[in-house]
């Protein structure tokens, strides 16, 4: 119906059509989905800001920078949604991004000061399991139990890459033992979040790493509450995801007022039962319910977005020793 | 220059398999081109390529070696529904990866129904991660497919030979030996390239049942070259060594297979007289039992968990499912448009280059052909614009390998048995296709049809790069789905998928059947 719409749209108004500005947003693939925060987020900032969004699905946060990149100073896009802080300082590299002037409260349990990149929610990466079998409190006595896991490969995947530096801003050097210890434990790696995810409901594993607000869309989507996240007391690495803005953007001014707008009431209450994840900025009406059911993390794991770039490498090399014995 | 009589002119085939050739090296080099000096390749990556070429070979070999007996089962007997169970059987082959795996997992995984079933009696749940979980799956994707092609040489066999043998006495394995060995030779080589080639391109599937980072193939080392790293020349370098060893496996193929076909028969319905004692109608039914509960049981675990969400699927999930059927009906016509072409020519005797240009479509990693198109596109237009044309000229290319093994063996016998008489009634070009050759290729054009209308409905590939979130296909979707937690409106999405593609493969096979066979 849409491509009859702006066919429609074209035929009787082509001039008040051209006069309306588009502002071209580059984002994930769930986040565009009609089941995502996209559709509420394009009707809302349609409603104040006189443009067309135009909302862009590019596979996984990962593949997102990989597209910009490709891109390069003559992409389409004036926002990129959907980076988090390990792909942020290789975002930053490539110079296409541009300085913002956003403030805000935000309710990040870090402090937040990044010149190029506002960000928009974030979550605790856990490991998901069913709320009536006990779990391991740490990566050390998860390596030693016999609870199987599956786990997404770094590679491919942005929760993969989450899983990596997790272990190792815990551990640091002692990140190789930790993954001999897990070795035996993880039943399979996987390409992506939702093969893993899947893997984990037939039952094929014990755990599946995923976020502590998984067992919220559980809980308020489905009323089930069969499923709890693991509290680990060296603390849960987290993922900030961020949006910015590209200083080759045709519509600056309109890009500036998509980035306040990421961080008001309007776009934040959206977040937590679309994007399943903790908005940046607490809305007014608080968290919905259910969300006071999930573990909070006494500790709050998050390398700086110049040292995850650093360590990435390196815990990669670990990784695979560790599991290609 | 003195030209060959030919009833057909070979220039719209040459033609065909140039743009082939161009499309998918010239997004390599589109690739190339825009990559900055890279590190070259790993010791990783020689891993990768070492553990690929194991994995796709073991994984030919037991595909088509279980195809063999199941395809001469098939050939051998006629019983009610055999139609269907061969429509049945190819259903694996198009499923969108997550969806094959989840469903062979409700039955060989850790809680499967083979697994509970051992646990009733006290055995431990069998493990399916490894290589021969790799394998297995391979099997359950491309044993269906194996099977369909030999099938199809065995029905190429005139009847008239089977009954020539029966009358000369022959037993089972003199016919074996005259008839069957030799159109085995003739098929299997190539059978067991288009298995490799495609095992070779696996990725999601390696990885998730290879149990870890030592599954590591070299798609997945472009993938990693791509988005981890952001190292182009090197995911460009990996994706030529892919091309490179298809391209040799083809090779190899084109040599090995030998003979010339069996001649000319009245297209009488075989009988075969040597399968009519007890031990070989057996022998026939195990293997045919045996075929259909490995690959009909997973299959069953989707429609039973995809049943459910049945009931309420999203409208997103139907605009989808929309869109999916355009993308295939177009993508087969473009397949048509270009095998058939390349089909004749290869049966007027243009074969190597020719082939070898259609096997490459399975070796090219769709990221590159996509991240190349992209390149191409991006500087004159918005690649969004083109995101269906795009998907739907992959996946012809995609299963043009398929659709090449599938008509050149006819194409080269309608040649052969029809060529020289058109020539003497002076009936060459258009009236020659159109009353000769289209009506005798009939089957193999509706086979051809339907599997690539069947892959195109089931490929994720290159739309994820392109797509915007106005136009996505089912499988899209699908990930989608799962990605917002809606596991049980993705199974119910998935099981869609799986009865549209059934569907589109039944429809163009059964048509091109029509009143074809008894």
């Amino acid at each position: 119906m849409k491509h009859l719409a702006f066919a429609a749209g074209l035929l009787s108004a082509t001039a008040a059509y051209a006069e309306t500005p588009e502002l071209t947003v580059y984002t994930y693939d769930s986040f565009v989905s009609d089941w995502g925060p996209g559709p509420a987020v394009e009707k809302a900032f349609e409603d104040v800001c006189g443009c067309d969004l135009k909302l862009v699905g590019a596979g996984d946060g990962a593949a997102l920078l990989a597209r910009v990149k490709l891109e390069g100073a003559r992409s389409d896009a004036d926002i990129v949604l959907g980076l988090d802080t390990n792909l942020t300082a290789a975002a930053a590299e490539t110079g296409l991004f541009a300085v913002h002037d956003v403030r805000a409260d935000y309710a990040l349990p870090v402090s937040w000061e990044d010149p190029l990149f506002v960000p928009y929610d974030w979550g605790y990466f856990a490991f998901v399991h069913n709320a009536d079998a006990d779990a391991p409190t740490d990566f050390k006595a998860l390596g030693a139990s016999d609870k199987r896991i599956v786990i997404q490969d770094p590679r491919s995947s942005t929760p993969g890459l989450g899983l990596l530096l997790w272990v190792k801003a815990a551990y640091g050097d002692e990140a190789p033992a930790i993954w001999e210890g897990l070795a035996d434990n993880v039943v399979t790696v996987t390409k992506g979040w939702s093969e893993a995810y899947g893997l984990f409901l037939e039952g094929e594993a014990d755990m599946v790493l995923s976020y502590t607000t998984s067992p919220a869309y559980h809980l308020i989507a489905e009323e089930d509450a069969s499923k709890a996240a693991a509290s680990f007391s060296e603390g849960h690495y987290m993922q900030v995801e961020v949006a910015g803005k590209l200083a080759a953007s045709d519509q600056p001014e309109l890009a500036d007022q998509f980035l306040a707008f990421m961080v008001s009431d309007a776009f934040q209450s959206i977040i937590p039962t679309t994007n399943w994840m903790y908005p940046a900025v607490t809305p007014a009406a608080g968290l919905p319910d259910g969300f006071d059911t999930l573990v909070t993390p006494e500790k709050s794991l998050l390398l700086p977005a110049s040292e995850a770039a650093a360590v990435r490498d390196v815990a990669l090399g670990e990784w695979l020793g560790a599991l290609s014995q | 220059m003195a030209r060959r009589a030919e009833p057909v002119s070979a220039a719209s085939g040459i033609c065909a398999a140039i743009a082939v050739a161009a499309l998918i090296l010239g997004t390599l080099c589109a690739v190339v081109w825009r990559a900055e000096a890279g590190s070259g390749l790993g010791p990783s990556d020689w891993a990768a390529l070492r553990f690929t070429v194991f994995q796709a070979s073991l994984s030919a070999l037991f595909s088509v070696g279980l195809a063999i007996p199941v395809a001469r089962a098939l050939a051998r007997r006629r019983f009610f529904g055999r139609r269907l169970l061969i429509g049945l059987l190819g259903a694996p082959f198009i499923l969108p990866v997550i969806v094959a795996i989840l469903g062979l997992l409700e039955v060989f995984g850790r809680a499967g129904w083979i697994s509970t079933a051992l646990g009733w009696i006290g055995v431990e749940p069998i493990r399916i991660y490894g290589l021969h979980g790799v394998v297995l799956a391979h099997v359950f994707f491309n044993l269906p497919l194996a099977t369909r092609l030999i099938l199809q040489g065995w029905q190429e066999i005139p009847a008239e030979r089977f009954r020539l043998a029966a009358q000369l006495g022959a037993d089972g394995r003199d016919m074996f030996r005259l008839l069957e060995v030799p159109m085995l030779r003739q098929v299997v080589p190539g059978v067991l390239a288009v298995v490799f080639a495609i095992c070779l391109t696996s990725f999601a599937v390696a990885l998730t049942l290879g149990g870890g980072p030592r599954a590591t193939t070299i798609e997945l080392a472009i993938y990693q070259a791509f988005r981890f790293d952001f190292d182009l020349g090197r995911a460009a370098l990996l994706s030529g060594l892919q091309l490179v060893l298809t391209g040799l496996a083809a090779w190899v193929a084109l040599r090995v297979s030998v003979g010339e076909g069996f001649g000319g028969g009245l297209d009488r319905l075989v009988r075969r007289w040597d399968g009519e004692s007890p031990g070989a109608r057996a022998v026939d039914a195990g293997w045919i039992c045996a075929a259909a509960a490995f690959l009909l049981l997973p299959l069953m675990a989707i429609v039973v968990s995809g049943a459910p969400g049945l009931v309420d699927l999203p409208w997103a999930v139907v605009q989808a499912a929309m869109t999916s059927i355009g993308v295939a009906a177009a993508s087969t016509l473009v397949l048509l448009l270009l095998a058939l072409p390349m089909a004749v020519a290869v049966a007027l005797g243009h074969g190597g280059a020719i082939e070898i240009s259609g096997v490459l479509g399975l070796a090219a990693s769709p990221l590159v052909i996509g991240t190349g198109l992209f390149v191409v596109i991006h500087p004159f237009a918005d690649p969004s614009d083109f995101a269906l044309i795009v998907t739907a000229v992959v996946n012809a290319v995609m299963a043009l390998p398929f659709a090449l093994r599938i008509l050149v063996p006819q194409a080269r016998s309608v040649v052969a048995r029809y060529g020289k008489l058109t020539l003497s009634l002076d009936m060459g070009g258009w009236p020659f296709v159109r009353r000769v050759l289209l009506p005798r290729m009939r089957a193999q054009i509706g086979f051809a049809a339907g599997l690539a209308a069947a892959l195109s409905m089931g490929d994720l590939g290159v739309i994820a790069l392109f797509a915007d979130h106005e136009m996505a296909t089912l499988p899209l979707q699908i990930y989608r789905l799962m990605g917002a937690y809606r596991m049980e409106a993705a199974a119910g999405a998935a099981l869609l998928l799986l009865g549209l593609s059934m569907g589109a493969f039944w429809v163009l096979d059964r048509g091109g059947r029509w009143h074809a066979e008894a």
